[in-house]
């Protein structure tokens, strides 16, 4: 029971209080760069959510059994940074083979997540939060759902904003910011919740 | 004068915050004071004409087809180095900084440069659009973290620069204040353009 607590307490922080884009600033490019439209978004925040909790599982493992026992933690960057690379091909090649209708539909976005800051700042802070190898995976697949909620809000918000009058020099790239900015005002009522 | 060009270029014409909006993590993230940004700027420059540098020095020996894994792998090299550095030298800044700074490895500012750039063009051309690109990622920072930090705080630089009567609009330095500041900044610089 205790521990389903310390779960649904983690679930909280990291979709909500700590949310990684508007509380945490990870995974920004994305964030503004695929919200335009509400089905790209939605396939941008399922890739996103596979690869930082396949990530968060693989940097664990490579961090306790390979950087540590062997002193080499100062690699810990460019190890994740490969890792990460490698699994985002991985995972291209084995989604292109088995389910070609969904490798369509990610097929622009997996790519670009080798360079989503989330990513590599999930590994990092599991690694820094000095987390059990479940609470990492947990924690890189709850990271992920606060990824892409904020992500499917955001690209509501925006396909609405495409019909609004606006003054042409806040179009585009301004007024997202200034959408996120009342996002992170929002969630900031969140912050009052403490486990 | 083509030279000169290179340096200049990245200041304000290529601006690569403002302009190409590239790497906003580190810039909404660490603008919540002055000496944060200027931290950042120094470490991301470092970063930028190291691997400029290198990356212009091996473009020849690179496959084409595997050249990002390298640059990125050269770009780590050069993180892990400043990290260890300012862990060792300033440690509080480093705690401040915290995750950003490994996270320079994947500032699109670094790996877009190497790609655009640094991967084409000679040393000379490539050490001046580094320290460029770098200066001018600095300078918006600094500008986006003075606003905050005068609106937020009332100081600058840590010291009290307006007077007691003014309230901090505490805000301007949590984290919807960085979204806000850049989006009307953003939109300043597109009633330049027009």
């Amino acid at each position: 029971m205790e521990l389903l607590a310390k779960i649904f307490a983690m679930a909280i922080a990291a979709i909500f209080v700590q949310n990684f884009v508007l509380a945490r600033f990870l995974g920004l490019c994305p964030y503004i760069g695929v919200s335009k439209k509400l089905d790209s978004a939605l396939g941008m925040g399922m890739a996103v959510i596979f690869v930082m909790t396949m990530a968060s599982t693989f940097t664990w493992l490579i961090q306790t059994y390979l950087l540590v026992p062997l002193k080499i933690e100062f690699l810990q960057t460019i190890a994740f940074i490969l890792t990460i690379a490698s699994l985002v091909q991985l995972v291209e090649m084995i989604i292109q083979k088995t389910a070609p209708a969904l490798y369509k539909a990610l097929g622009v976005f997996l790519p670009l997540i080798t360079t989503n800051c989330a990513v590599l700042g999930v590994a990092i802070l599991n690694i820094n939060e000095e987390y059990t190898f479940i609470f990492a995976i947990l924690n890189g697949l709850f990271a992920g759902l606060g990824f892409t909620l904020v992500l499917i809000l955001m690209a509501g918000i925006r396909e609405r904003l495409e019909r609004a009058e606006l003054p042409r020099t806040m179009r585009g790239m301004p007024i997202a910011m200034i959408v996120a900015g009342c996002m992170a005002l929002a969630f900031l009522g969140f912050s009052g919740l403490k486990f | 004068m083509s030279v000169i060009k290179e340096f200049t270029k990245g200041i304000v014409k290529e601006n690569p915050v403002f302009v190409m909006a590239l790497g906003l993590c580190p810039v909404l993230a660490v603008s919540s004071s002055v000496e944060n940004a200027i931290g950042m700027g120094a470490a991301a420059t470092f970063v930028l004409v190291f691997s400029n540098i290198f990356i212009s020095l091996i473009k020849g020996f690179i496959p084409r087809k595997i050249r990002i894994p390298s640059y990125i792998v050269v770009i780590a090299s050069f993180v892990t180095i400043v990290d260890m550095v300012m862990e060792a030298y300033v440690p509080a800044l480093h705690k401040n900084l915290g995750l950003f700074i490994p996270l320079i490895v994947v500032n699109c500012i670094i790996l877009g440069r190497a790609e655009a750039f640094a991967g084409k063009n000679n040393l000379i051309r490539s050490i001046l659009d580094g320290f460029g690109m770098g200066l001018g990622f600095t300078l918006a920072l600094i500008v986006i973290a003075s606003i905050r930090e005068i609106l937020g705080a009332g100081q600058f630089l840590g010291y009290n620069v307006l007077p007691a009567t003014f309230k901090p609009m505490l805000v301007a330095i949590l984290a919807p204040g960085a979204f806000l500041v850049m989006g009307l900044l953003m939109g300043l610089m597109n009633l330049k353009k027009k």
